[in-house]
């Protein structure tokens, strides 16, 4: 199982370590800064930070040495891009790895880049950019579309998927020279109804495939929990007490039937239903949810787990979540029981077992 | 030659400290700071080019409007001073 843990912070990037029985942070980098997203090459043994300073823009870093030293690289831009919009780059909302060592950057406002010499340059992909139906996307959170989501086919067979909020699940035969909306079975509330099924303009939160059985796919909706279990061809609604509204999903790694939720009051509120911080698991492709509630919070709690913010490791045991609030939660079975490893953290984007 | 100097939160990138790059306008002198501090003016300006929207220059003392600043003439021994637009409380 996974000993380690990163964490984007709105204050830095958290290194968090297992010793013995305990977990603690090792290492602070970028301390004051806003860190959007975080990845770790395996193989080659790199670290990627995406960094959003505000007034002085997107920043990425990359580190040779596990996080002791960082240098900076260079950030996928939208310079040159062909048309009249003149978009920015506003934020790296998830970075991830395909089998050949190419980089993936999803970002805001709904660019898709690619690298494939470990960050020193980045392409973005204009397949996907040009889709006519692009110009339907909109902001969730955001002013503007963003890609969060980007699923790398563990066949290592070309296939791909992504999610953009608000854009749709797009799927890929041919790692992105081709794209095409897949979302049937979706329902948007917020839109007008005879639009409810649109797939371009779906939010899906955040979207997971199973490792082991990667025609399978779990998605975090902003109109509720959606399953698909042939390669998002058909997506099936779920309903989850106390709510399917939420941002995060985990789904584990071996067994598709197995995901993870932590459900919110929607829209206006986005807090914790009923106040109290809990954990919704399905061990039945989402016929029922069990509500795990041991080690979390038992007083109000208005702790919102972003949609990066509940991860699993490969082993499909350990769990980890963190909060708006500054709180980490890590499970060593299951969700079952869950330990609180901080409370004093800054609000936390993403983590990560590395 | 003017003179650029930036807000300590640019330590990292650009000057604290008045330095001389020659140039005409500001675009210029942006462009030949880049041979001494090659990541400054990816903090100064955005993806397309123009003045990030929270970043302020001001010239011998006067803000200027950030729409314009690039292209305005700068004479020798003028400073051009960089930081960022403050917001919040």
């Amino acid at each position: 199982m996974s000993e380690r843990i990163l964490l984007a912070t709105r204050k830095g990037l958290l290194d968090f370590r297992k010793s013995g029985d305990q977990w603690s942070n090792t290492r602070t980098s970028f301390a004051g800064q806003p860190v959007s997203a975080v990845l770790r090459d395996p193989v080659k043994g790199l670290l990627y930070a995406a960094l959003n300073l505000g007034h002085f823009g997107v920043k990425l870093h990359r580190s040779n040495d596990e996080g002791a030293s960082w240098e900076e690289i260079t950030c996928p831009t939208y310079a040159g891009v062909a048309g009249e919009e003149k978009p920015n780059l506003q934020l790296i909302w998830i970075m991830e790895r395909d089998q050949q060592g190419n980089l993936w950057a999803g970002t805001i406002p709904g660019g898709l880049f690619k690298s494939a010499d470990d960050g020193n340059s980045w392409q973005l992909n204009e397949n996907l950019w040009n889709q006519p139906s692009r110009k339907e996307w909109f902001g969730g959170g955001y002013d503007a579309a963003g890609i969060h989501s980007i699923c790398i086919d563990p066949r290592a067979d070309g296939k791909m998927a992504l999610a953009i909020s608000c854009g749709g699940v797009w799927l890929s035969d041919d790692y992105g020279a081709t794209w095409r909306v897949s979302t049937k079975g979706m329902i948007a509330d917020y839109m007008p109804p005879d639009q409810a099924d649109n797939p371009t303009t779906q939010d899906p939160h955040r979207l997971v495939q199973c490792h082991s059985d990667p025609d399978h796919f779990w998605v975090q909706h902003h109109n509720g929990i959606f399953y698909s279990s042939d390669r998002c061809s058909n997506w099936q609604r779920i309903h989850a007490q106390p709510s399917s509204f939420g941002f995060a999903v985990a789904v584990h790694p071996e067994n598709p039937q197995q995901a993870w939720f932590v459900p919110g009051i929607k829209d206006e509120k986005r807090f914790p239903a009923d106040g109290r911080l809990v954990v919704t698991h399905t061990q039945d492709a989402g016929g029922t949810f069990v509500s795990q509630v041991n080690g979390l919070p038992e007083q109000e709690s208005f702790d919102l787990i972003y949609r990066h913010a509940l991860e699993i490791d490969n082993s499909g045991k350990k769990l980890a979540m963190a909060s708006t609030t500054g709180n980490l939660w890590i499970s060593e079975n299951g969700g079952e029981q869950w330990q609180c490893v901080s409370n004093y953290l800054p609000p936390v984007y993403a983590v990560r077992f590395v | 030659m003017p003179f650029i100097v930036c807000t300590q939160h640019l330590r990292e990138v650009g000057p604290s400290h008045k330095e001389l790059f020659s140039g005409r306008t500001v675009r210029e002198v942006l462009h030949n700071a880049a041979e001494r501090y090659p990541r400054l003016s990816g903090y100064v300006l955005d993806d397309q080019g123009s003045v990030r929207k929270h970043v302020a220059i001001f010239i011998n003392g006067e803000l200027q409007d950030r729409r314009t600043v690039l292209d305005r003439a700068v004479e020798e021994s003028e400073e051009i001073y960089i930081l960022q637009a403050l917001s919040g409380g």
